[in-house]
């Protein structure tokens, strides 16, 4: 057991030659927001794959939520929510339908399924469309819903995948405020992003490329490392 | 985990109960695809027009035309008048079937010698001109028959046909099977590549995937309601082929449903390994349109028979599914045989189910990885 709610040590996935992951090493603390940052084709989601368990690693070793990402992958994905860029919720189904089908698939019983949909509702104040179907949502009604239903078997840590994709700043701010509600009540977070200003709200940040972390701090002391004013430059300085 | 299945199938029947399009795929098409095939597709004419270029013009060249009129099967379009219009007939494609009766008609028939009358058929549409000719010479035989009934040879053989299992030649009787072949095929096979497909497109299965559910449980839960749907629609066309086009079920029912259920869960593995290898809903339409649905229809032996195709085409046909499938139900439902008959075709069936099977599991295991 480890006191941290992710580690993993040299963490590596090869796809034939390609070394897509080299022997990557960190921690993120138990109610912890962490950034996960590198541009396309750094090798995130791959990392972001072995860690959810959607994918096995060539070499290393890793703990998520306390269990092992080689051999006990089942356990890991009872304890933790994902919620990926495209948003993942049925358009077709009905808000309350959507909670109930997210909620049926973690194993909530009706008592439990009935009191996180009123939660929900009543959280993102979406009791008035509660019946509508979640196709005809605003994109950032969606983004919410979409991390509360992400949420619904209250997972000890919630993995981000990008998740403000295509959404305004003003939407985005408002996103950001429940992820930090979230954080306050314990839960740790992961969250991958190409948003800069993004990576400003995290409490560190590690930052990708080609394969290999090459920078892991707070914010505030990245900036310092690299001599920058902003995130935005910390970046372009390591990804070029 | 029961629970958590019903959950998937509540969602699943959401999903089809909302769409018309589904609804139309599922309901719609299984209907008019048998009344189409009931009332269009038919081998069987009446009133084909005929053209008679008759050079002889004598009474027994009349009757010869009468003849051919009383049976109901042909009308008489245009009398032609030179060899001219008998050609522009056929190009404009106004004349499908002419008759060139010589001007000797009669009198070399009452000499005793043998004469010749010529059908002339537009052979670009070869099966129309086929059944065509064949009437007609049959027809023509009649008429010697009853007419010039002095046989100067006494020993004759006569034919007589009976035609068994379906004494009528209903096309009904080889379309019905056919059909639930191809419905069965298109609900399951086409229809779950497609759904599987669509949650790929929109993400919804990498959650189902990081979720804690089995992945055999994902895909259970998805066929299950196609599968429980295209049942459905394979009574719906044996009940529409029974009382509409009078198709009967000789065997034994619980077969002929045992056997649709073996073909269900084939095409069940089918579509599910079409939509291990698709990325979109697209993608996954074209492969099941050209891998499933082309080869089924033509290479089954459902419109064309495969005896009479290349030896590569039977080869081809020999490993679809559908090809031993619509065998099977042809002799259950129109002759009447019993399981020791259609064994062979039912264990060919049972290993192609279980080949499929294997395969889908495994693609479903490396894409995982």
């Amino acid at each position: 057991m480890t006191e941290h709610a992710i580690e993993v040590t040299g963490l590596t996935k090869r796809f034939g030659d390609f070394t897509a992951v080299d022997a990557i090493s960190f921690h993120v603390s138990k109610g912890e927001i962490f950034g996960f940052l590198g541009a396309n084709g750094a090798g995130k989601t791959t990392a972001m794959r072995m860690l959810i368990g959607l994918s096995k690693p060539t070499e290393g070793d890793g703990f998520v939520a306390g269990y092992n990402i080689r051999t006990e992958a089942e356990q890991i994905k009872k304890g933790i929510g994902y919620m990926s860029q495209k948003f993942s919720l049925y358009n077709d189904l009905t808000v309350k339908e959507n909670i109930r089908f997210y909620g049926g698939i973690y194993g909530l019983s009706k008592k439990q399924i009935a009191e996180k949909t009123a939660e929900i509702l009543e959280e993102l104040d979406l009791l008035e469309v509660a019946k509508k179907t979640v196709g005809a949502l605003p994109l950032g009604w969606k983004q919410r819903l979409s991390f509360a239903v992400s949420m619904v078997h209250d997972p000890d840590i919630v993995f981000l995948d990008e998740p403000t994709g295509g959404v305004d700043p003003y939407v985005r701010r408002q996103f950001w405020e429940t992820i930090y509600q979230q954080a306050d009540a314990g839960r740790t977070i992961f969250v991958t992003t190409h948003y800069m200003d993004e990576a400003e709200y995290c409490d560190r940040v590690s930052i990708m490329v080609a394969g290999s972390i090459e920078a892991l701090d707070t914010p505030k002391e990245l900036k310092k490392q690299f001599a920058s004013t902003t995130m935005d430059d910390v970046f372009l300085k390591l990804a070029r | 985990m029961f629970k958590v299945f019903k959950a998937f199938v509540q969602k699943e029947l959401y999903h089809i109960l909302r769409d018309k399009r589904t609804l139309l795929i599922l309901f719609g098409m299984p209907i008019a695809q048998v009344l189409i095939f009931g009332y269009a597709v038919t081998n069987e004419f009446r009133d084909a027009y005929l053209d008679v270029y008759d050079q002889a013009g004598d009474y027994l060249s009349q009757e010869l035309v009468q003849h051919l009129q009383s049976s109901g099967h042909f009308k008489v379009n245009q009398m032609i008048r030179s060899e001219q219009q008998l050609e522009d007939g056929f190009k404009a494609g106004t004349t499908k079937l002419a008759i060139v009766i010589p001007s000797d008609f009669a009198s070399e028939l009452s000499e005793g010698t043998s004469v010749t009358v010529q059908l002339l058929a537009d052979g670009s549409d070869p099966n129309n001109a086929n059944t065509l000719v064949q009437y007609a010479s049959t027809m023509i035989g009649s008429f010697q028959q009853e007419r010039l009934a002095q046989p100067t040879n006494p020993y004759q053989i006569d034919v007589q046909t009976r035609m068994l299992y379906n004494p009528q030649l209903e096309s009904a009787h080889n379309f019905v099977p056919g059909t639930i072949a191809l419905i069965l095929l298109i609900i399951s096979a086409m229809m779950t590549s497609l759904t599987i497909a669509r949650e790929k497109e929109l993400g919804t299965m990498e959650i189902l995937l990081v979720s804690p559910l089995p992945p055999l449980l994902i895909i259970l839960g998805k066929v299950t309601p196609y599968a429980a749907l295209s049942f459905i629609d394979a009574l719906l066309v044996l009940i529409l082929g029974y009382f509409v086009f009078d198709v009967p079920i000789v065997g034994n029912l619980a077969l002929l449903l045992g056997v649709c259920f073996l073909y269900v869960v084939a095409a069940l593995a089918l579509g599910t390994l079409i939509s291990t290898v698709s990325k979109t809903q697209q993608d996954a339409m074209l492969r099941s349109l050209m891998g499933l649905m082309m080869p089924s229809m033509l290479l089954s032996g459902f419109i064309f028979p495969l005896a009479s195709m290349p030896k590569v085409l039977q080869v081809l046909g020999a490993i679809i599914p559908a090809t031993y499938f619509i065998e099977i139900l042809k002799g259950v439902m129109l002759r009447g045989v019993g399981f020791h008959l259609v064994v062979w075709e039912v264990l060919i069936l049972v290993g192609m189910t279980i080949f499929l099977l294997f395969m889908t599991y495994r693609n479903f295991k490396i894409r995982l990885e």
